[in-house]
């Protein structure tokens, strides 16, 4: 052998047609039956699939936990309601903090924000970076380069220091606007990404066929090229969700989180202000920590399983 | 004789099975002989020249025995193999061009090489520039990155280093496939002169492009679906082929003079059998217009004239 | 019905796009209805670029292309459409030109959506099952399956009755055969042939001179941007006159006859121009004999191509 990396690339593919997966509707293409057609083919494979299934149990587990726990526990997450500093118990399942309050209930009220920053600053800067990078990178020309520079500048602000100057500023602060805030500096990677790979497959034959159907540009993006960055757009989102709660969390830890109101991240706050780690109430920091933890992995665990939904030739593997 | 394959089989391994790329093939290639493989995608002609140097993760030896020099290549062993590599038979890989490292010059790419086989580059240098002024290169080239090549200027590049150290055999694979007509020419005559310089004893070029071995080639073997279909000096096999496969497959060629209107040519209907449990029989019976009960059971691959092979009940 | 008038077309590259790259150089050639006519050249000839400044995929830096009168650059928006429901191509890789999420028949379900909006069912799968028989592929072979359980071959056939369920008048065909089988090509260009016949006029891209020469009814050479040669299939193959046809034909490896055989059959061809060299950048197409154009440098104002006198001295003499 003389080239040391070889390629690897099998020249000749012996496997031979795979036999159809799916008996689907014969779909000469009506056009709503093809869509129908397909979104009942991933949701057919996303069903079957352990990883997506197994990360979207544990998320759904945290956020029914986050929507009914509250109910429960009382509306006040911050109210004394019990003897300070117990271990868990059958009364107060994760304990109390030193001062009687229910880490339960803190827990769960925490959820909801923690879902809440997670979600929209998230949704805010996938959209964000999608429209700034689909219309770079499809438009290209003054268009890309004006949207590269708005993208880099973004990028190279020091967004901890931007953020300590808002919140300064901000005399109230609610899970909103730290979600809003949150939301707006992150989204430049996103266009960087999304335009890169915007760019690759805009080159491809299939861009150019669709060109050729009549197309508009908008079906262009989003029923052409989209659809083959879905997986990816979705692991970008949930890499946004889980950067969005731990920044969230790192607010909220040096003090800049929201003024009311209770998050997993407050709760780290308060738990490492009030030595809870001196004290051994490991009750109070554990939950949160691992909260924050298992939502994230499980997120990443879903994004796994979904490429193997969204690649149909994954799929038959 | 130079190289002896007997009764190679060597399978894909996949989660449904084996796909038996290469099933059951026997041939020899001489002395001071260029052999062509030619065949469509699928046939197994680059399982062939893999298997003879380097078994890739998801090939599987089987049975059979390869011969090179009166020595056996341990094919199925890795590790042993390493003795013969590159010494004894060497590979041009079909995408060898793009597979050169973009960040490193081409002399050190060489000198790495040299030096992982545990030859000092001081000397084989002298040799190297001679043989690379042979294909039409400056020595020059060593002192570039693989970019500023042309596609023509790279595969004659890697020829050269494949060859440095007079293999008995070398393969190579689809060489010219990616090429203008221009420098597919001057590549396949490289080849030719390699074989006429002695740098080479035998050289199998395995290509699907029947026309490219007809110029350079000795004997062409034709394969199909992992068989070996028809072996026969070149002339012999384009002037007058036995194997219905061979003939349909000349015939569906365009030659430069033929035109549409005048005389129109057929293709072949249908498509080759699936490799995953192939059906038994002769495998191109589902698509051969000359097909008959007897071709029910497996044809072999017999001597039906001097030094012409061919495994069809039809033939022999 | 499509004439290109001296098109030229140069890339932007490097950091600030300072630099201009030609890739087209003032080509110019018409495609008359039920004609064929192959574009030949090797890569960087520019030929795949023509292709798609026809198709409006790429703009024209210079020059004019226009379809039935009607210069291509002025449409937009619904002229644009309609341009594309009479002109359509299919493209090289089989497999780039399907998207891989879906399956292979929404390239027909995007032809519905564009243009037959109020269609019925029924009267659309009749219509589809048409197209399909028309490149001889059994519908039921081929619809609702993913394009990686498909053969090239049924691939580019997919794409070609993509096309015709439109009313094309005119497909650019960007070597659609190259990436296929030789077992399965000459059916494809068959099928060229076939629509040919059906009136339909194909601009058929190559870099492979017995196909070019297998169908068409007109041959244009390109060498890096420019027209080195051109004219009807059979003069320029029966009379190669410029010395880059002639290295392209002895090139080719042919079955039956082999390279030097060709190269001295080419040698002994009457008329060959001392003039012609390798830089042929502005050379002006001289008319050898009749519907046979060479570039030729040494064409002056009024003075005739050397060659000409040379051809025609040579195919008198004969």
């Amino acid at each position: 052998m003389i080239i040391p990396d070889e390629t690897g690339r099998p020249d000749e593919s012996p496997i031979s047609e795979p036999t159809p997966v799916v008996a689907a509707v014969p779909g000469i293409g009506g056009v709503p039956g093809a869509v129908r057609v397909i979104r009942r083919e991933a949701v057919y494979f996303a069903l079957r699939n352990k990883k997506l299934v197994g990360g979207l149990t544990v998320v759904l587990v945290f956020l029914l936990v986050g929507l009914f726990g509250p109910v429960f526990t009382g509306p006040d997450p911050l109210a004394y309601v019990g003897p300070p500093a117990q271990a868990p118990s059958g009364e107060y399942w994760f304990g109390t903090t030193t001062f009687g309050q229910d880490v339960f209930g803190q827990f769960a009220h925490g959820l909801r924000a923690t879902f809440f920053v997670g979600f929209f600053a998230g949704l805010l800067a996938a959209v964000l970076g999608m429209l700034v990078g689909f219309t770079a990178g499809y438009r290209g020309g003054l268009v890309d380069e004006v949207l590269n520079m708005i993208t880099n500048i973004v990028l190279v602000l020091p967004v901890l220091a931007v953020l300590l100057i808002i919140a300064a500023y901000l005399e109230v602060r609610s899970v909103q606007v730290q979600a809003l805030i949150i939301g707006v500096f992150s989204w430049p990677w996103v266009a960087r990404a999304v335009r890169a790979q915007t760019l690759t497959l805009r080159a491809r034959e299939f861009v150019d066929l669709a060109r050729l159907s009549g197309a508009p540009v908008r079906r262009i993006v989003f029923r052409e090229i989209a659809p083959n960055m879905a997986s990816y757009l979705f692991m970008v989102f949930i890499l946004l969700f889980g950067g969005a709660v731990l920044f969230a969390a790192t607010l909220d830890f040096i003090g800049l989180g929201p003024t009311d109101g209770i998050s997993l991240g407050l709760m780290l706050n308060y738990s490492v202000k009030w030595s809870a780690l001196h004290l051994g109430l490991w009750w109070w920091f554990i939950p949160p920590g691992l909260g924050i933890t298992a939502i994230v992995g499980a997120l990443y665990i879903m994004n796994v399983g979904l490429d193997e939904v969204f690649n149909p030739k994954l799929r038959e593997m | 004789m130079t190289l002896r394959v007997t009764g190679l089989k060597v399978y894909y391994r996949t989660l449904r099975g084996d796909v038996r790329a290469l099933d059951d093939v026997t041939f020899g290639v001489e002395d001071g002989e260029i052999m062509g493989v030619a065949g469509e995608s699928g046939c197994g002609k680059s399982t062939l020249g893999k298997s003879l140097i380097r078994l890739d993760g998801r090939m599987r030896y089987v049975e059979g025995r390869v011969d090179l020099d009166y020595k056996e290549l341990p094919i199925w062993d890795d590790a042993d193999m390493n003795d013969f590599r590159y010494k004894e038979v060497s590979l041009i890989p079909q995408y060898a061009m793009s597979a050169l490292n973009p960040t490193r010059k081409i002399g050190l790419m060489v000198r790495d090489l040299l030096e992982s086989r545990g030859i000092p580059f001081d000397t084989v240098s002298a040799e190297l520039e001679r043989r690379l002024g042979l294909v039409g290169l400056d020595r020059e080239v060593l002192g570039r990155y693989p970019i500023e090549l042309s596609g023509g200027m790279k595969q004659r590049a890697v020829m050269v280093l494949a060859t440095l150290l007079n293999p008995s055999l070398l393969i190579a694979d689809e060489i010219t496939s990616a090429l203008d007509v221009s420098t597919q020419r001057a590549v396949a005559e490289a080849l030719v002169g390699f074989r006429d310089n002695g740098f080479v004893d035998s050289l199998i070029v395995i290509t699907h492009d029947i026309s490219l071995v007809y110029q350079i080639a000795d004997t062409i073997m034709v394969m199909y679906a992992g068989k070996l279909a028809e072996k026969a000096p070149t002339d012999v096999l384009v002037n007058s082929p036995r194997h219905p496969y061979t003939q349909l497959l000349i015939s569906s060629l365009p030659e430069v003079g033929v035109r549409y209107e005048g005389k129109r040519l057929s293709g072949i209907p249908g498509s080759p059998p699936a490799l995953l449990n192939p059906p038994s029989g002769c495998r191109f019976r589902d698509r051969c217009p000359v097909a008959f009960d007897k071709c029910g059971e497996e044809p072999p691959f017999v001597e039906i004239g001097p030094d012409h092979f061919a495994a069809c009940w039809r033939a022999s | 019905m499509l004439r290109l008038d001296g098109i030229s077309k140069s890339f932007r590259i490097g950091v600030l796009g300072s630099r201009y790259v030609p890739a087209v150089r003032d080509v110019s050639f018409e495609l008359r209805p039920g004609e064929v006519v192959s574009l030949i050249g090797e890569s960087g000839s520019g030929k795949t670029t023509i292709g798609r400044m026809v198709l409006r995929l790429l703009p024209v830096s210079r020059g004019t292309i226009t379809f039935d009168g009607k210069d291509i650059a002025a449409f937009h928006g619904r002229g644009l459409k309609d341009y594309y429901r009479t002109v359509q191509g299919v493209f090289q890789d089989p497999f780039s030109s399907y998207n891989p999420v879906f399956k292979a028949d929404r390239v027909f379900a995007m032809i519905r959506t564009g243009y037959f909006p109020r269609i019925r069912d029924a009267v659309w799968r009749e219509k589809v099952e048409d197209a399909l028989i028309a490149v001889r592929l059994r519908p039921e072979t081929v619809l609702d399956k993913y394009p990686h359980q498909l053969s090239g071959g049924q691939l580019q056939r997919l794409l070609i009755a993509r096309a015709l369920l439109l009313d094309i008048k005119l497909l650019v065909a960007d070597e659609i055969i190259s990436m296929l089988d030789a077992s399965t090509r000459i059916d494809v260009l068959n099928l060229l042939g076939d629509l040919k016949e059906r009136g339909l006029a194909i601009l058929f891209i190559t870099h492979d001179l017995a196909l070019g020469n297998y169908v068409s009814d007109q041959t244009v050479i390109l060498r890096r941007g420019n027209v080195v040669e051109a004219g009807a299939t059979g003069a320029v193959f029966g009379n190669p006159t410029h010395p880059y046809t002639r290295r392209l034909l002895s090139s080719v490896p042919q079955l039956h006859r082999k390279w030097e055989q060709v190269e001295s059959e080419l040698s002994g061809v009457a008329g060959r121009c001392p003039v012609h060299t390798a830089n042929d950048a502005g050379a002006a197409l001289a008319e050898v004999s009749d519907d046979h154009r060479v570039a030729c440098l040494a064409l002056g104002e009024d003075r005739p191509c050397p060659d000409s006198a040379a051809v025609s001295a040579g195919t008198a003499g004969r």
